[in-house]
């Protein structure tokens, strides 16, 4: 026991200080990928078939890109590096699936500074803790690791009063991982209807966004929202832990009736 | 890569025979994959393992037949198989015991079945809620549902225990909840948009699959990657698997309530995946493995990625020291979940699972593929004990393996002085290949069948699938705590084995 002890003592403090303070691994992760603002011509309708789950699309005079279909396979930004890029730093969660589309209409850009702030003062109000339930409704096992890695020495997630709990009955929120299999959406609804109100659902993953690759397919729904209503759309395959943290301090103002249009 | 595998074509009914006779004689069933096309035929393909390559024993059920003499009766390992391919087919392997849908629900079979390699309409899945009959009856006997929601963060999976309290004489696993039809979701994929699905059908071991897959693909076109190549695909294979290995380790630390323990190595993981990512840009390797070779070079120079391995590699080999001696912990793995040698040898069984029950089944030893021809491999000794503390042992020498094998393909990079091919071009070609890999969870393997650049049929078969029907053989003398370590120790993957 004593060998333990000092071992975990002799390591010192491993744990992000993030949302508080950003952290330079979360800044440097490619979570995202954002489309280039330029004033050339997008009408170019081949960049829409350089993506595998057709998250691209080419109107007349722009280029959408839609973060709930993309897997981040990168494929655009090796081709087209001109039009696409890869975005870099947590903050890729969002209350409205509309939002994940990108780049908005009538911005090219997120107030990124603004949105930190938010969660920094709601991390400091937030005195409450909350309480996790993960359901896995058929992904592929690696939203699995991302999710079980908050519990690690570095993401800490108690820090912030977030705990996992084994029962539906204790949870605040609920966190959906994979594309929606049909054989989860009955075992996922019931778990949602266990859970006491105020509850608030975080679809974690493009896959739970949309099905990802995996849709459109006879075994899925092409995302969790077919059995829940989604508060919370986390992209990314799989998220990255930092992407996840962001996405439950969003379901945790969505909890308080602080959620931000974002 | 390989040529085209040797491959023997019989009648319907000679198929059980031939495979019995094959595996009497001391050769390994690999596995049973069917291929459908649009006309209605159904082609069986049985992978027997021996010699440099898989043969393969096929027969062809024209349109209209639906059945065939059962491989099960003399051939136990191919229960499971022949179980999907009814679920998914609607063939009737013949004088099979116990035909209990495994990947589809109980209910609504009159559907139109998915047959992955046709493209055929497809009659989307319904829910079902029936629950599976009770096989054990006696007095006091019921059955504990357990899943498939878990309490943890845990993939779907249904087990049903079937006890009088304590004691498990029998278990069932029912895995259809994460069924996601990903082998009917490769059909008409272009090449390089396969791979990306590859690696989310067992996203634990997205590397393995990848390469599988590619050397699959590769293997029709008798173009190898470059040796260069090869090795980067070694360093991202042998990180993945002692990603995967540390992944069991914590679950075995957790479930024992080893708080320490569980935060050490759990930072081990994190600072491993963190690595992973700065090698390729993923943590779990994703894009690193495209036909042809790698999509480029590794994004640390050799020496730096050299540290940051040999601190990982010293830091959780300290660790492992201490946790291989912390009785606590050893109580709970010593005499659980014991898998008897004969049992997990007529099985042919998998991976750590294999070893740890003094069966080794190793394809980087015995069907050598890419670096690890150059490298060559020091397969961990068997451990003929059977219980999940051989399985942990096991795994602790692949861990320190895989590093050795790292080190020696980043040695072997950094010596290279021009820049090499990453990834070599592809001329299309068609017809079937087969690929594969000792993913983390064993021998993994591939059929890839290709027309005009496009995917008519991907076959995965994972080893999770193969080993996940030996756990309850596991379970002989175990109460319901042993539960979480047997599972651990195993180590498997349920998107892996549901698809």
């Amino acid at each position: 026991m004593a060998a333990w002890l000092l071992r975990g003592l002799r390591e010192g403090v491993v744990t992000t200080r993030y949302p508080r303070r950003p952290d330079d691994y979360g800044e440097s992760f490619r979570a995202a990928v954002s489309v280039v603002p330029s004033a050339a011509s997008p009408s170019d309708a081949r960049l829409a078939d350089l993506c595998p789950t057709g998250a691209i699309s080419v109107e007349t005079d722009r280029v959408l890109l839609d973060r709930g279909r993309c897997v981040v396979c990168g494929r655009c930004v090796t081709a087209a590096p001109d039009r696409f890029k890869f975005e870099s730093g947590p903050e890729v969660a969002s209350v409205r699936r509309a939002a994940l589309v990108v780049p908005k209409a009538g911005e090219e850009g997120v107030d990124l500074d603004g949105l930190r702030e938010g969660l920094r003062t709601q991390v400091k109000a937030f005195r409450r803790s909350v309480h996790v339930r993960h359901v896995d409704a058929g992904s592929d096992g690696s939203e699995e690791w991302e999710v079980s890695a908050l519990l690690n020495p570095v993401y800490d997630v108690q820090r912030l009063g977030i705990y996992f709990t084994a029962s539906p009955r204790h949870a605040d929120i609920l966190l959906v991982t994979g594309a929606g299999s049909i054989g989860m959406l009955d075992p996922l609804r019931t778990t949602y209807d266990a859970m006491p109100d105020p509850k608030v659902v975080v679809a974690a993953g493009t896959d739970a966004t949309s099905g990802g690759l995996v849709h459109p397919s006879y075994a899925t729904a092409g995302g969790v929202a077919a059995a829940v209503p989604v508060d919370v759309w986390v992209p990314g395959s799989p998220p990255s832990p930092f992407s996840l943290l962001q996405g439950l301090i969003l379901a945790m103002q969505v909890l308080s009736g602080e959620a931000v249009g974002r | 890569m390989s040529a085209a595998p040797p491959t023997v074509r019989l009648a319907p009914d000679e198929l059980a025979g031939a495979v019995g006779e094959r595996v009497a004689g001391g050769r390994r069933f690999a596995g049973l994959v069917a291929s459908g096309d649009d006309a209605g035929s159904t082609i069986l393909r049985a992978f027997i393992a021996g010699g440099p390559s898989f043969e393969v024993v096929e027969t062809e059920l024209p349109a209209g037949v639906s059945e065939y003499p059962s491989l099960t009766p003399s051939v136990p390992a191919a229960s499971w198989y022949e179980r999907e391919i009814h679920d998914l087919y609607g063939i009737t392997p013949a004088g099979h015991p116990r035909l209990d849908p495994l990947v589809l629900p109980l209910a609504g079979t009159d559907r139109a079945h998915p047959r992955p390699g046709s493209s055929t309409a497809v009659g989307q899945l319904t829910l079902d809620r029936s629950p599976l009959p009770a096989h054990v009856t006696g007095e006091g006997l019921f059955t504990i549902p357990y899943g498939p929601v878990r309490s943890g963060v845990f993939e779907s999976v249904e087990y049903l225990v079937e006890s009088y309290g304590e004691d498990i004489p029998h278990l069932r696993t029912r895995v259809y909840y994460k069924h996601r039809g990903i082998e009917r979701r490769f059909s008409d994929l272009r090449i390089r948009d396969g791979v990306l699905l590859a690696e989310r059908v067992e996203g634990t071991a997205s590397v393995a699959h990848a390469v599988a897959f590619c050397q699959a693909v590769e293997s029709l076109t008798g173009v190898d990657p470059t040796p260069a190549a090869d090795l980067v695909r070694v360093v991202h294979l042998e990180l993945e698997r002692v990603a995967c290995h540390l992944d069991s380790v914590i679950r075995h630390t957790e479930g024992s309530g080893q708080a320490v323990a569980y935060a050490r190595m759990s930072l081990h993981k994190e600072r491993l995946m963190r690595l992973r990512a700065r090698l390729c840009g993923h943590r779990f390797g994703r894009g690193v493995a495209v036909p042809g070779g790698v999509s480029g070079p590794l994004l640390l120079e050799p020496a730096d990625a050299l540290a940051g391995i040999e601190a990982l590699e010293e830091a959780i080999a300290k660790d492992m020291a201490v946790l291989m001696q912390t009785p606590s912990f050893l109580d709970r793995l010593r005499s659980t979940g014991t898998l008897p040698s004969d049992v997990a040898e007529i099985h042919g069984a998998l991976g750590p699972v294999g070893r740890g029950s003094g069966v080794v089944n190793d394809v980087r030893e015995d069907r050598p593929y890419g670096g690890y021809r150059l490298l060559g491999v020091d397969v961990a000794e068997p451990e003929p004990a059977g219980d999940a503390l051989a399985r942990q042992r096991v795994r602790l020498e692949e861990i320190s393996s895989s590093f050795s094998l790292v080190r020696r393909a980043l040695d072997e990079l950094s010596a290279s002085r021009a820049e090499p091919t990453w990834c070599r071009d592809m001329p299309e070609a068609d017809g079937l290949g087969v690929g594969w890999v000792e993913a983390p969870q064993g021998e993994l393997l591939y059929l890839v069948e290709v027309r005009r650049g496009r995917i008519i049929r991907t076959a995965p078969r994972t080893a999770s699938f193969h080993n996940l029907a030996l756990m309850p053989q596991a379970f002989r003398g175990d109460i319901l705590t042993d539960f979480v370590f047997i599972e651990a120790s195993f180590g498997l993957s349920m998107a892996g084995v549901a698809r």
